[in-house]
């Protein structure tokens, strides 16, 4: 993800442009974010060709417990309740709760990838693994995308967190990071709810 | 510890490459040398690895770009001498292993390296000053983007000398290209150049929207807007809404290969035909990203050189729009042969006819542009006429093959090939050489020699009709793409045509390298000199500043009130200065890109040979040197106004001097 943790804070933009006062980073972000929008509909589009692909193995029917998926959603959906959070406090210039909101968003999604590493370790154990079945490849790679995507956002979450610290208050560079992250986030829950809802209740369905 | 690689992955049996290996060694040690000899190492870090000026990359594009040429034109004209000579039992010297690699190596260069790279030097170039910015949105990420394309083109270049190339076509076909028939590291190297480098395009496909959404000086509407910035506008949405399925497709066959995955296989599920229809879609947009940035270079020389202004500059915006839009809904007509029925074909078939008409409005816009001008024959000129007629040619065979049932007939013979070169060549090119010509005074202070371009011009026109018409005859005579070698007596005279097109067109890249030396060696002759920024009496924003423009480009950002306005203020006589300098707030250089560029190479090399230490270092050192990056807060500098004031005295100085002199 080159993307976003780099984007330089230049304001030069606004010398010459009286009437812009949004963020060109802000801007250029949600044109990454389309661009993965792409990226992941690419991704559904394979999994919709493949998903009745088991070759003889076992369809989502028999492999997803939507129970653990459930919590799964759940978890992330209030991840971006507790973003927003910290989100309202950086617009009230308050530091401390910022940081304090973003940990429990941090706790809320690093649990998320553990329930899914340990979904997807469990179907491995079972001879269930990605090579299993064309659908496999499917399922696995549609749903790790996102999860990796989800991983990233907990890095770079760390990274602000770390910049953060110290005496200094809020920077507008800052303001401006926290708000791609916020993007971030925010778009990688409404990914899930389609995951969830082709990939683990139309499977189960 | 080292993975796959080990000493017998160097081909030292093959005489060709070791000799290539030997001619690359001397030529590099010789370069390095010189570097070394004259001291210039801290002024190449200084002023061009570490910049972020978008003048430079652009300079550094171009010439990736020419290099990358060189070596895409000597796969084309291996395959050609090998062609001429294996005949009737007659094997040709270059074994079907190695053809097979030479073919893929040509395409995927000539495609990724040579023309993706020439656009975006093009574009870097012209795209901020035509508009009155003093930088691109993110100069940092534009840094990077050029580190990623060059990282690609290293990794694909040392494919030949330490283990091989894909051997199965420039996009990879599966299932030929899936682990059980390609076993070697060849589709690897393919796969982590192209995605490398296509991250590289990603970036400066946000990059450049942004640039133009947001950057445009004050008065600028969209419909003031200079036609390569709207052409550039077009080719970026393109890159924006294809180059992530490019990304996806090669990673689901990498998931293929390295981990045994079934996305594309013979077995277990896999769909080829999920493959074609993914490549495709990234790959119809392609050439439009290609072609339309061309179109926009036409564009401005035509209306330059014809002392007018572009006829029907709305029409040919709604042009560009449509051809942009439509690219995206003609991807099958690559493979009507695979079965998609008679329906699905007939709808892409006819959408595919369609694009000819927006694409035929351009045509004659740029006629009438020239209708009553006063043209100048210069070099530019040239190529832009010979791109007409090359590339009227090239679109009609295009709509005879968007006919399903005509394309049954003539699909994958060289009658195809002969078809996308000729638009490739005819159209990119062509266009890129144009726009070379055309912008190198602005980028350099000086202009390239006339006589040299407009020889280079003709070599190359003459030669690719003798080049590539053969092969419309030849597929029409059945002869399919990718042979090693053939027995039919009718193709061999049309291949020794074709032989000595290559040849010509070979002495039209020598004609270009001389007139790159003789322009060099003869800058400081007056009437080489560009003093005013202006030597074509141009139209565009661009030729309002000296040649080469200060690191600011603007000293005031302009006010816009229509379209052409520095050529109206021109010829009204005005002065377009008048508003009080003020300190100019910029990006300082960086090496970030150039690390990241260093991790990702070590990351793609690795992952090729299975050394998955090293594949972690160049991840860890990527992620590592993005969060340094981010936490430095001493990106930008201010230039002081006795700095601006006093190159802005030099460059009025130079104009009063050159109008004394006239």
């Amino acid at each position: 993800m080159a993307h976003e943790a780099t984007m330089s804070p230049l304001a030069h933009a606004d010398d010459h442009h009286g009437e812009h006062h949004e963020s060109p980073n802000v801007f250029g972000f949600w044109l990454y974010l389309m661009t993965d929008c792409v990226l992941f509909g690419a991704i559904f589009a394979a999994f919709a060709v493949l998903r009745n692909q088991y070759a003889g193995g076992p369809s989502g029917k028999e492999l997803f417990d939507l129970t653990n998926v459930g919590i799964e959603t759940a978890i992330l959906l209030f991840s971006s309740i507790t973003y927003g959070f910290a989100s309202l406090n950086a617009m009230a210039k308050n530091k401390t709760m910022v940081l304090v909101w973003l940990a429990v968003t941090f706790v809320l999604g690093a649990s998320f990838v553990g329930l899914e590493l340990n979904e997807f370790s469990s179907m491995i154990a079972e001879g269930n693994g990605p090579d299993r079945s064309a659908f496999l490849s499917a399922f696995f790679t549609l749903v790790g995308t996102h999860g990796l995507h989800v991983t990233c956002g907990l890095i770079w979450m760390v990274v602000l967190m770390v910049q953060m610290m110290g005496p200094q208050d809020l920077s507008e560079r800052m303001m401006n990071k926290l708000a791609c992250l916020s993007l971030f986030w925010h778009f990688l829950d409404i990914v899930w709810i389609c995951v969830f809802s082709f990939v683990y209740l139309a499977g189960v369905m | 510890m080292l993975g796959k690689l080990s000493f017998s992955a160097i081909p030292l049996d093959v005489p060709i490459l070791v000799g290539t290996f030997l001619g690359v060694a001397v030529i590099g040690l010789a370069v390095l040398g010189a570097v070394t000899y004259y001291g210039k190492w801290g002024y190449l870090w200084r002023d061009w690895l570490t910049t972020v000026d978008h003048k430079r990359l652009a300079v550094m594009y171009v010439i990736l770009a020419i290099v990358m040429l060189f070596r895409g034109f000597a796969d084309a004209i291996m395959m050609r001498t090998q062609l001429a000579l294996a005949y009737k039992g007659n094997p040709g010297y270059l074994p079907p292993h190695h053809y097979d690699q030479v073919f893929s190596a040509h395409g995927t260069i000539m495609i990724f390296f040579m023309a993706m790279a020439f656009m975006t030097g093009l574009m870097n170039l012209v795209v901020p000053l035509q508009i009155g910015a003093r930088d691109v949105a993110f100069p940092f990420l534009n840094s990077l983007s050029f580190y990623m394309t060059l990282v690609g083109a290293l990794l694909i270049n040392i494919s030949l000398f330490i283990g091989e190339f894909a051997q199965c076509g420039w996009l990879v076909y599966p299932p030929l290209s899936e682990m059980q028939f390609s076993p070697g590291v060849g589709v690897d190297y393919y796969i982590w150049a192209v995605q490398i480098s296509g991250v590289g395009t990603l970036l400066t496909g946000v990059n450049f929207f942004t640039t133009i959404v947001k950057m445009r000086a004050p008065g600028m509407g969209w419909m003031q807007m200079p036609v390569f910035t709207w052409t550039a506008f077009c080719t970026t949405v393109l890159i924006l809404v294809s180059f992530p399925v490019l990304t996806v497709t090669l990673a689901l066959l990498s998931l293929d290969r390295y981990l045994g995955m079934h996305f594309f296989t013979n077995d277990a599920g896999g769909n080829v035909m999920l493959y074609l229809s993914m490549i495709w879609t990234w790959g119809h947009p392609e050439v439009y990203i290609l072609v339309i940035p061309a179109f926009g270079v036409f564009s401005e020389v035509t209306a330059t050189f014809s002392q007018k202004p572009l006829f029907g500059y709305k029409t040919m915006v709604y042009a560009t729009c449509s051809i942009m839009v439509l690219s995206f809904v003609v991807w099958v007509h690559h493979f009507f042969t695979m079965g998609a029925g008679a329906n699905v074909n007939t709808f892409f078939g006819i959408m595919t006819m369609i694009i000819a008409v927006p694409t035929g409005v351009k045509i004659f816009n740029w006629l009438f542009t020239m209708y009553k001008g006063r043209v100048e024959f210069t070099a530019p000129m040239h190529w832009t006429l010979g791109f007409m007629i090359t590339f009227s040619i090239g679109g009609m065979t295009g709509v005879m093959m968007a006919m399903p049932a005509a394309d049954w007939i003539l699909h994958n013979s060289l009658f195809l090939i002969a078809h996308f070169h000729n638009v490739i060549i005819g159209g990119v090119y062509f266009g890129y050489i144009a726009g070379m010509g055309f912008w190198f005074p602005k980028a350099f202070g000086f202009k390239l020699n006339e006589a040299w371009g407009k020889r280079a011009f003709w070599c190359w026109f003459v030669g690719f009709y003798l080049a590539f018409v053969p092969l419309y005859v030849l597929g029409l005579e059945g002869m399919t793409r990718r042979m090693n070698h053939y027995d039919n007596p009718d193709w061999y005279p049309w291949m020794l045509v074709a032989e000595v097109g290559a040849i010509v067109i070979a002495l039209g890249i020598v004609c270009q390298l001389t007139q790159l030396y003789v322009s060099i060696r003869d800058r400081n002759l007056p009437e080489n000199l560009d003093l005013t920024g202006d030597p074509w009496n141009g139209r565009t924003l661009e030729w309002s500043i000296s040649s080469p423009p200060p690191a600011y480009n603007f000293a005031v950002i302009p006010d816009i009130h229509g379209l052409d306005t520095f050529h109206t203020e021109k010829q009204l006589g005005l002065k377009a200065h008048g508003k009080p300098l003020a300190p100019i707030h910029m990006p300082k250089n960086t090496s970030a890109g150039v690390f990241i560029g260093l991790f990702s190479f070590i990351l793609g090399f690795a992952s090729i040979w299975y050394i998955w230490w090293l594949a972690a270092i160049g991840l860890i050192g990527i992620v590592a040197t993005m969060i340094l990056r981010s936490a430095n807060r001493d990106v930008d500098y201010y230039v002081p106004v006795s700095e601006i004031e006093h190159n802005e005295e030099v460059y009025s100085r130079r104009i009063a001097a050159t109008q004394a002199a006239e």
